[in-house]
């Protein structure tokens, strides 16, 4: 999977609170988690963001609550991949889970500016930024993890497991 | 080799002689959890599953206490779905309005987290059962979904950070203190990917319900979990709750641990974390400024057990709200609710001006009970203080102790039990 996109860079420890806040979580439906998504740090995201653009975080992207309407609602608002420096753990899972391709490559975060287009080949975990042409290699999956991916999330995995 | 906590335990849900940081195991799972905001999502995802039960109708564990007693018509349809799944599947621990309380209070209360066991929940605050040496973790709903179809979950088994606290605690400080204090030092993310376990004479010292206050915002650290070693405390408290028998897995005298850090508790004061991050904190002494607040909240997952309750009454005891400030208190459950009213903590409150709630998670996600507006200041007990927790986007959230907040609504900013006399 090689994905191609605009950047929009947030700092550190991008909490699930701001990534999808509390008072829109009476509804999981798709329309309402995307037309909120990144609402309480950038206003501005859902009417901006175009299918295939990428977010980029610092460390501790997805911190807080285990809600996994935040990476649905990244996923729903037509994000093809998240790069971060690190990632909270139960967002990394939970991405992993539904099939929302996340990348944690420091190097490439550092390097890049929100408006920067990057391309990003999630089976070789590598990050190209265009503007400056440089590539950086992202943190490899264990084998487990990219077996959950390859099955399409957990939910397909599960099922070819019981059946 | 010696093993710590949780990968003993993981190795004894996966049967495998041993485990190292790094490994990754499909483990059996003891109880699955879920609330009336992550269970929805999960009932979706299970039903994609295609199998016609539950791997267990009496672990799994459903509590509608985010939005509830529902908050709008949305809250509402969110929990009657849930309600309809856990009819249709007997879910045994079903936990309607009424027998209800918040998540993390009533599920160790009811002896549903025993030692040695693996608890996971989709909600963060699952760390919480670290407390009675389990291994209590949050995941998201597609977990909660493939494990009540599975009884199973994969984990990485995560490096450990043991924490060694020594000394005796000054007045006034408690397990939330020790918390904060230790948050402050390491981060926001410094347990990212880790476990950490709380050892050490203080941690023997606090009371299960300050160890159940530490062990919940692990997560505030990034942690994985945040385990306590279950000892005679544990065992007098599950003496007549325990719903099945257990094993303790405390860690081996040679454990392997990534770092061990030592804090010596005589010298901690009460910790207040300021606005937007759990580890921006100071102790009171240090904040020179008077910071007016508008709300103070005690109770939610971290704070709303009976002791909390105690500090708050004890302090409040013969005292008044200030006139510009809205007191709130949370009891956790139904026990701690009943409990407090028959101690007569409920008169010391009401008396002073304090609003007692039913049992909810309500105003410490900014769901319900107690929003704040533009500019608003809350002291609170609860365990984040991130942008818009708990209303606005321009509202700030101060997290703190019972003692604190108790003493801090009583002179209308931020203050110490010291200055309330």
């Amino acid at each position: 999977m090689v994905f191609k996109g605009k950047v929009f860079k947030y700092g550190d420890n991008v909490d699930t609170d701001v990534i999808i806040p509390a008072r829109y979580l009476n509804s999981s439906d798709p329309e309402n988690l995307a037309a909120h998504c990144m609402e309480d740090i950038d206003q501005n995201f859902a009417d901006e963001v175009n299918e295939g653009d990428i977010i980029v975080g610092g460390k501790n992207f997805g911190s807080g609550s285990s809600r996994e309407h935040a990476p649905l609602a990244i996923k729903y608002a037509g994000v093809s991949c998240v790069v971060a420096e690190s990632f909270a753990r139960i967002f990394y899972r939970n991405s992993i889970n539904i099939g929302l391709p996340i990348l944690e490559c420091p190097e490439a975060v550092q390097a890049t500016e929100t408006g920067d287009e990057l391309e990003v080949d999630i089976d070789k975990g590598q990050v190209k930024n265009l503007r400056t042409g440089k590539t950086y290699q992202a943190v490899p999956f264990p084998p487990f993890m990219q077996e959950i991916i390859k099955d399409g999330g957990l939910i397909e995995h599960v099922k070819k497991e019981l059946v | 080799m010696g093993m710590t906590m949780i990968e003993k335990i993981l190795a004894a849900h996966s049967d495998q002689d041993e485990l190292k940081p790094g490994d990754i195991v499909n483990a059996r799972v003891d109880m699955v959890l879920g609330n009336d905001i992550t269970t929805p999502v999960a009932v979706e995802e299970f039903n994609k599953i295609g199998v016609d039960r539950v791997f267990d109708k009496e672990r799994i564990a459903i509590v509608p206490d985010h939005f509830a007693p529902n908050k709008d018509i949305k809250a509402a349809e969110q929990v009657n779905m849930i309600r309809k799944f856990a009819r249709k599947h007997e879910i045994t621990n079903f936990f309607e309005v009424g027998q209800m309380g918040i998540e993390h209070v009533i599920l160790p209360e009811k002896g549903l987290t025993l030692p040695g066991e693996i608890i996971i929940g989709a909600d963060s605050h699952t760390c919480t059962y670290g407390a009675l040496g389990a291994l209590g973790t949050g995941v998201g709903s597609t977990d909660m979904a493939a494990a009540m179809a599975t009884g199973k979950a994969w984990f990485k088994v995560p490096p450990t950070i043991k924490f060694v606290y020594k000394g005796e605690l000054k007045p006034h400080v408690s397990g939330k203190d020790l918390i904060l204090y230790t948050i402050g030092k390491i981060g926001v993310d410094g347990a990212l990917y880790k476990a950490m376990e709380f050892t050490g004479e203080a941690i023997e010292n606090l009371s299960m319900d300050g160890r159940m206050t530490m062990s919940n915002m692990a997560i505030e650290a990034g942690g994985k979990a945040g385990l306590i070693a279950a000892d005679e405390k544990t065992e007098e408290y599950l003496k007549g709750r325990a719903q099945r028998d257990y094993t303790v897995r405390n860690a081996d005298p040679d454990a392997e641990y990534e770092q061990v850090i030592e804090i010596d508790v005589s010298q901690i004061e009460p910790q207040v974390a300021f606005p937007s991050l759990p580890e921006n904190t100071k102790g009171l002494a240090e904040i020179k400024e008077k910071i007016e607040i508008q709300q103070s909240v005690i109770g939610s997952c971290t704070n709303g057990r009976i002791e909390d309750l105690r500090v708050a009454a004890e302090i409040l005891k013969g005292q008044k709200v200030n006139g510009n400030v809205r007191c709130l208190v949370f009891p956790g459950s139904q026990a701690v609710y009943k409990q407090a009213m028959n101690e007569g903590l409920f008169d010391i409150f009401i008396d002073a001006g304090v609003a007692v709630s039913t049992p909810t998670c309500g105003p410490c996600l900014g769901g319900h009970m107690g929003i704040l507006a533009e500019g608003e200041k809350a002291i609170s007990t609860t365990n984040r203080n991130f942008v818009g927790r708990m209303g606005s986007t321009g509202s700030e959230v101060y997290l703190a102790s019972p003692a604190v907040a108790a003493a801090s609504a009583i002179k209308g900013y931020i203050a110490g039990p010291e200055e309330v006399k």
